[in-house]
């Protein structure tokens, strides 16, 4: 469906290109020697795992970082950019992953952030950019007052204020890493429909996702990355899903699939009618009266669109939110009313979504943040044991499979998987019966995410319930047993193993679009 | 196993060979502490002295006393305001018990025994303290605030309570069993003075318990990211309250010793020492931010401050002038932090320093909390 747009002139003009550019992090080679074209008015698609050096390279094209070797060519002649600020008045405009707003501020003052526009008196034109910002809003099909708080905005709104900044100054090259991680089906479609209109236009677009097939729906070129390299490079209508996977990681690529051969024990989680409410203070609820049990060794997935209330759902189960009705039991014991702690006493714990705000202790050690959870249970007399910390944190390092020089290692120094297999080993130290786990793919790579699925599956057949939510199909289709789709609070549909990623979509409310 | 930074940077400091740079960064306390003590002994031949040393090192124990509590409250990414004004109404609360608390009902004083008027003493720290971590675990006013507000509070008592006089009578009569509230500030052990000896027994079960107990553990994790603390089932309130307990105690354990010290007890005893105390911790290489300190260089930083005052005094510089030395060598500590914990996030990996960049903020940041999810 995307190749219609290829059918333009014979070489599309490269507009920026990377010739042989290297990038030295003191001792790692994050890149080497890499060519990239930008194509004028194409979608250039960079797929890699996590590590294998893409933001790297797109922070030196948006002048971020300067290359320790290579040059940049901008129309064909080399450039250096000294500054985000002098790519950005070259036309060379980057959307970074993580969201660079001031959340005390409204959506008008953050589009026009350190480049206000000016009356004839010298201050700001607020009137102008009040328009202007909202006729940005109108082109994104987005309803929303050009003066609400960035506070006040849901994730997925507070990205499309992202995009907009960078639509705001003209670019003539948009670099846009993972736009999509937090938006709805919808307005993915409507960002979608807005690349569609600026290549049109003769806008230049550098595209980074973790959704595959996502990012297959817009591309025009489609470039892999591995290991600071490049792998391959090819036009949409030659590639498909499985070439870009085999590209990526090197091999072909699997999930898993549910494991088998054992009897479910029994009901190790209930929840019952629980609810509840928005976080908005609205009276709407982001949990739904809604009733769900699971067995011991039973993995479930919860799919569902941003906003179907699989965090809260999630999040209240384990404790960090009050219920506004309902209960949760564990082995048919009532824990509603228990702590956090107290309920991973019991032995149900959550892995939060957000690891870097919710998941890790920066400032602590590898094995500092593996402990923690079981801290208590190393204690003689008064102190710690620090041999028995040891001897868990060892076996915990080698159980979950995260590389690391050792226990003492900073956690920042960690890719993105294994920091994510620190955060599910820490809880599975307190030996659970139950373990939640909302996203637990979110931003790590094919390879980790397969290891990640694996060490759950393994850990089910020991009689441990799994309990995870997810926003790609694909990873329903993994290790599930069971699929539960939730959509605005309540299960709109569940399937087992066996189902079609149709279902599954149509179920969530998602439009059909792959 | 200590606490989680000592390892790192000495592992650090052995798998880089000699790096003089970063071996004076780490260890910047200490060899400040060296260089004050070389430069006032040439300056003056009554510097280095056993006797001298241990003058000092009582008028240390003070901000030392005060800066162990401060360590923990700021390693919980808080800070207590209110320790000076708890001092000095700990030492007026003293200075009232040793005069005898009138009964009028029975028509006789009840004159309670030192040890006694130590630990309600201690007790009463330790309300403040409690009245501090509620209204911040609970209310959640921000902890700025809420020991600002508690810091008047607290001194305004001591005033009211003594209408602002001072209590000169604390020896106590022999024939009362009340005797013996100079030991704190006078007697020795060993030729210690006794302050020293209880600001080292504070430092000694501060460490441990920073470093071997769980409760250190969930102190250092909550100060660096409570939110992911509470997941792993750190009682993050408790820690909250506990700290400014903590730090109420040593408050009150300093009033002690200083109004014994003075033989008396003013109810303006203490004034600023908050801040002192709270530069002694900065010194010592802990994070305002939280999660990031140990005892070893708060100890190391209240000697710093103590040995530089007390040296400028007998070399006979204008008290002026110390102010600005004292001011200048904060400003410097928290340069120095900031270049080390730049670094430190700075570095992709363990396998050593990376040079300087051009932009120390927009790239490579592994240990930035929304930086990573993919960090290619």
């Amino acid at each position: 469906m995307t190749t219609a747009s290829d059918t333009g002139p014979a070489a599309p003009e490269v507009v920026l290109a990377a010739r042989n550019i290297g990038k030295i992090y003191g001792s790692t080679h994050a890149l080497k020697g890499v060519n990239f074209d930008i194509r004028r008015g194409k979608v250039t698609t960079l797929f890699g795992e996590n590590g294998a050096g893409k933001s790297t390279l797109m922070k030196i094209l948006s002048g971020v970082a300067t290359p320790t070797s290579g040059t940049i060519l901008l129309d064909g002649a080399p450039v250096t950019f000294v500054s985000s600020t002098d790519a950005r008045d070259r036309g060379v405009s980057i959307i970074h992953q993580e969201l660079s707003l001031a959340p005390n501020l409204s959506v008008r003052d953050n589009i026009f952030m350190g480049r206000e526009l000016r009356t004839a008196t010298g201050g700001v034109d607020f009137a102008e950019e009040a328009r202007q910002a909202a006729a940005l809003m109108a082109d994104l099909e987005e309803d929303m007052d050009p003066l609400t708080l960035v506070e006040d905005l849901r994730l997925g709104q507070q990205q499309i204020v992202e995009i907009a900044r960078a639509l705001s100054v003209n670019s003539r090259i948009l670099i846009m890493d993972e736009p999509t991680s937090a938006l709805s089906a919808t307005e993915v479609h409507v960002l979608f429909k807005v690349i569609r209109d600026l290549t049109s236009r003769g806008v230049s677009i550098v595209y980074i996702s973790h959704h595959l097939e996502e990012a297959l729906q817009i591309t025009d070129h489609a470039v892999v990355l591995r290991d600071g390299a490049i792998t391959a490079a090819a036009d949409r209508k030659d590639i498909d899903l499985a070439w870009i996977v085999r590209n990526m990681v090197g091999e072909n690529f699997d999930l898993g699939s549910p494991p088998s051969g054992y009897e479910f024990g029994k009901v190790a989680l209930t929840i019952e009618d629980l609810s509840v409410p928005d976080a908005s203070g609205s009276d709407a609820s982001a949990v739904d009266r809604l009733s769900l049990s699971v067995r011991a060794g039973e993995i479930v997935c919860i799919y569902g669109l941003m906003g179907a209330g699989r965090t809260e759902l999630l999040e209240t189960v384990a404790g960090r939110v009050a219920p506004s009705g309902g209960r949760v039991l564990l082995e048919g014991e009532d824990v509603s009313r228990l702590s956090i702690a107290e309920r991973i006493d019991k032995g149900l714990v959550l892995v939060p979504e957000d690891r870097q705000r919710d998941g890790l202790v920066q400032t602590m050690s590898v094995g500092s943040n593996l402990s923690l959870p079981s801290i208590g249970d190393f204690v003689r007399g008064l102190l710690l044991s620090p041999r028995r910390e040891r001897t868990l944190v060892d076996g915990s390092i080698r159980d979950v499979h995260i590389k690391t020089a050792g226990g003492e290692a900073p956690i920042g120094s960690l890719s993105g998987g294994n920091q994510q297999k620190v955060v599910i080993g820490k809880m599975l130290t307190t030996n659970p019966k139950v373990i939640l786990l909302d996203e637990p793919s979110r931003g790590i790579d094919v390879g980790a995410k397969a290891e990640v699925f694996r060490l759950l599956a393994e850990r089910a057949t020991r009689g441990l319930a799994v309990v995870f939510s997810t926003s790609e199909v694909a990873e329903c289709l993994s290790i599930a047993h069971r699929i539960i789709v939730m959509s605005r609070g309540k299960i709109s549909a569940e399937f087992g193993a066996d189902v079609a990623k149709e279902q599954i979509m149509a179920a969530s409310g998602e439009a059909v679009v792959a | 196993m200590t606490s989680p930074n000592p390892p790192r940077s000495r592992s650090g400091l052995l798998a880089d060979g000699f790096d003089i740079g970063r071996l004076l960064l780490e260890g910047r306390a200490f060899f400040a502490l060296i260089a004050i003590i070389i430069v006032f002994s040439i300056l003056s031949p009554y510097y280095f002295s056993l006797g001298n040393f241990l003058t000092m090192a009582s008028h240390v124990a003070i901000f030392g006393i005060l800066a162990v509590g401060m360590l923990l409250v700021i390693l919980n990414g808080g800070i207590d305001l209110s320790v000076g004004s708890t001092l000095g109404l700990c030492g007026v609360i003293a200075g009232f018990l040793m005069q005898g608390v009138p009964l009028p009902m029975f028509g006789v004083a009840l004159f309670p025994p030192v040890w006694v008027v130590a630990v309600l003493v201690c007790a009463l720290g330790a309300v403040v303290g409690l009245v501090n971590g509620v209204l911040i675990a609970r209310f959640k006013v921000p902890a700025f605030v809420a020991t600002l507000g508690v810091m008047y509070v607290v001194r305004g008592l001591a005033l009211l309570l003594t209408n602002g006089l001072t209590y000169n009578n604390l020896a106590g009569k022999a024939d009362l069993g009340n005797t013996g509230f100079d030991w704190l500030g006078f007697n020795r052990l060993a030729g210690v003075p006794i302050g020293v000896v209880v600001m080292a027994v504070i430092a000694i079960l501060g460490s441990m318990m920073l470093n071997r107990s769980p409760f250190g553990r969930w102190l250092y994790a909550s100060g660096g990211n409570e939110r992911a603390a509470e997941l792993s089932g750190v009682p993050v309130k408790t820690v909250q309250v506990t700290v400014y307990m903590l730090s109420g105690v040593c408050a009150a354990i300093t009033g002690l010793i200083l109004s014994s010290q003075l033989t008396s007890a003013g109810p303006t005893a203490g004034n600023s020492y908050e801040l002192t105390a709270i530069a002694a911790v900065v010194i010592g290489g802990a994070a305002l931010s939280g999660g990031r300190g140990n005892i070893r260089g708060t100890m190391l930083g209240a000697f710093v401050i103590g040995f530089l005052s007390d040296g400028l005094v007998i070399i006979g510089i204008s008290s002026y002038w110390q102010t600005v030395f004292t001011g200048a060598v904060i400003v410097l500590a928290v340069l120095l932090n900031a270049i080390q914990y730049r670094r430190r996030v700075k570095r992709p990996d363990s396998t050593g320093g990376q040079p300087a960049s051009p932009q120390p903020s927009g790239q490579a940041s592994p240990a930035y909390p929304t930086h990573e999810k993919t960090a290619a």
